[in-house]
């Protein structure tokens, strides 16, 4: 694999992670228990497609073959994206959203601020504006959690029950392959597993305060990162996609 | 218990506002989630630099049928406005 094959794979998911995080969250869009909710989830589904929209452009300069960041979001099937598995989880309640949220906002506030050092300077710098959106998600997100968390008894049970759903599916962000190691080596981006010791720390801190327990199993689905999903996906591009696929090149 | 998160109070200071206005209202669970929430209903087109949030049940009102007492005595006193003096401009915005 050369660099910029290992590159355009690593652009990929970093925008496919907020791609269909965004997807998910913008769900929600009208149907939050409160009008505040609302808005602000949808505020932050607005940021992430921000973010998607500088990573899938650069990934589309880099592959060189004249995809703009419209066609790698409409026009991919679900086995060419390459989000992890924790993004594409549904909804289920609003606390297991918010749970969800947090788990990435915590992975992602970390990724960033390492490729805020990126050698890559165009990384560099959608690294350092999307740090700034992240620092509020993962500041309302676990906010959230503690919330709910240590909230009544109803809140509590459900946002453990998420906790221990959403779990087998925190692996994948930390484990590395040779698209990892390779940008490694080129001081592109950092090693997924190096994250691991912080988050833990993060999460730690957040959970103890929310008195909600980590599971203690080491399971990790993992596949998102390669193109192996969930059938999840599929229902996700279906809605997405569905405008550019029956209206090809459609525009407002 | 009350189900309902109370009512907060926003004022927000904008980009070139000198002091903070009152921009509306919402619920939230607690003052720190208050702030928050001000920020993603009242901030979302860059209209502000600094948000104040205050419970509603703590603010005093005075009493729509005092307006009469309240604010009748000052209606004829035209002479209480700084109108009639020339201000330099270095003196800028009073």
């Amino acid at each position: 694999m050369d660099k910029n094959t290992a590159l355009f794979e690593f652009l990929l998911r970093m925008g496919d992670n907020t791609l269909v995080l965004s997807h998910r969250v913008s769900e929600w869009c009208g149907h939050a228990p409160v009008i505040e909710e609302d808005i602000a989830l949808a505020n932050t589904a607005l940021d992430l497609i921000g973010q998607t929209q500088f990573w899938l452009e650069l990934a589309g300069e880099v592959e060189g073959k004249g995809r703009s960041s419209d066609d790698l979001a409409y026009l991919r099937d679900a086995w060419d994206f390459r989000n992890l598995l924790l993004v594409e989880r549904p909804n289920g309640d609003f606390g297991k959203t918010l749970m969800r949220q947090f788990l990435f906002d915590a992975w992602a506030s970390l990724m960033l601020a390492k490729l805020m050092k990126s050698n890559d300077k165009r990384i560099a710098a959608i690294a350092e504006k999307a740090s700034k959106e992240v620092a509020y998600h993962v500041e309302r997100s676990a906010d959230t959690v503690v919330g709910l968390g240590d909230g009544t008894p109803e809140s509590h049970t459900r946002m453990q029950a998420a906790l221990d759903d959403l779990f087998p599916y925190v692996g994948e962000m930390f484990i590395g392959d040779d698209v990892d190691a390779l940008l490694v080596k080129e001081g592109i981006a950092p090693d997924p597993a190096g994250l691991r010791a912080d988050w833990d720390d993060l999460v730690g801190r957040v959970m103890q305060k929310a008195t909600l327990t980590i599971p203690q199993k080491a399971f990790a689905h993992q596949g998102g990162k390669t193109g192996t999903h969930t059938e999840h996906l599929g229902y996700i591009l279906a809605d997405m996609q569905f405008l550019q696929r029956a209206y090809p090149g459609a525009e407002w | 218990m009350s189900k309902e998160w109370p009512l907060w109070e926003v004022f927000i200071r904008g980009q070139h506002g000198m002091s903070h206005r009152h921009v509306g209202s919402l619920h939230a669970p607690d003052a720190e989630m208050a702030i928050k929430n001000a920020r993603d209903v009242y901030t979302r087109r860059n209209e502000g630099v600094s948000i104040w949030v205050i419970e509603a049940v703590n603010i005093t009102a005075s009493s729509p049928e005092e307006k009469g007492p309240l604010y009748e005595p000052s209606n004829s006193k035209v002479y209480r406005h700084p109108t009639f003096f020339d201000i330099p401009d270095d003196v800028g915005a009073m």
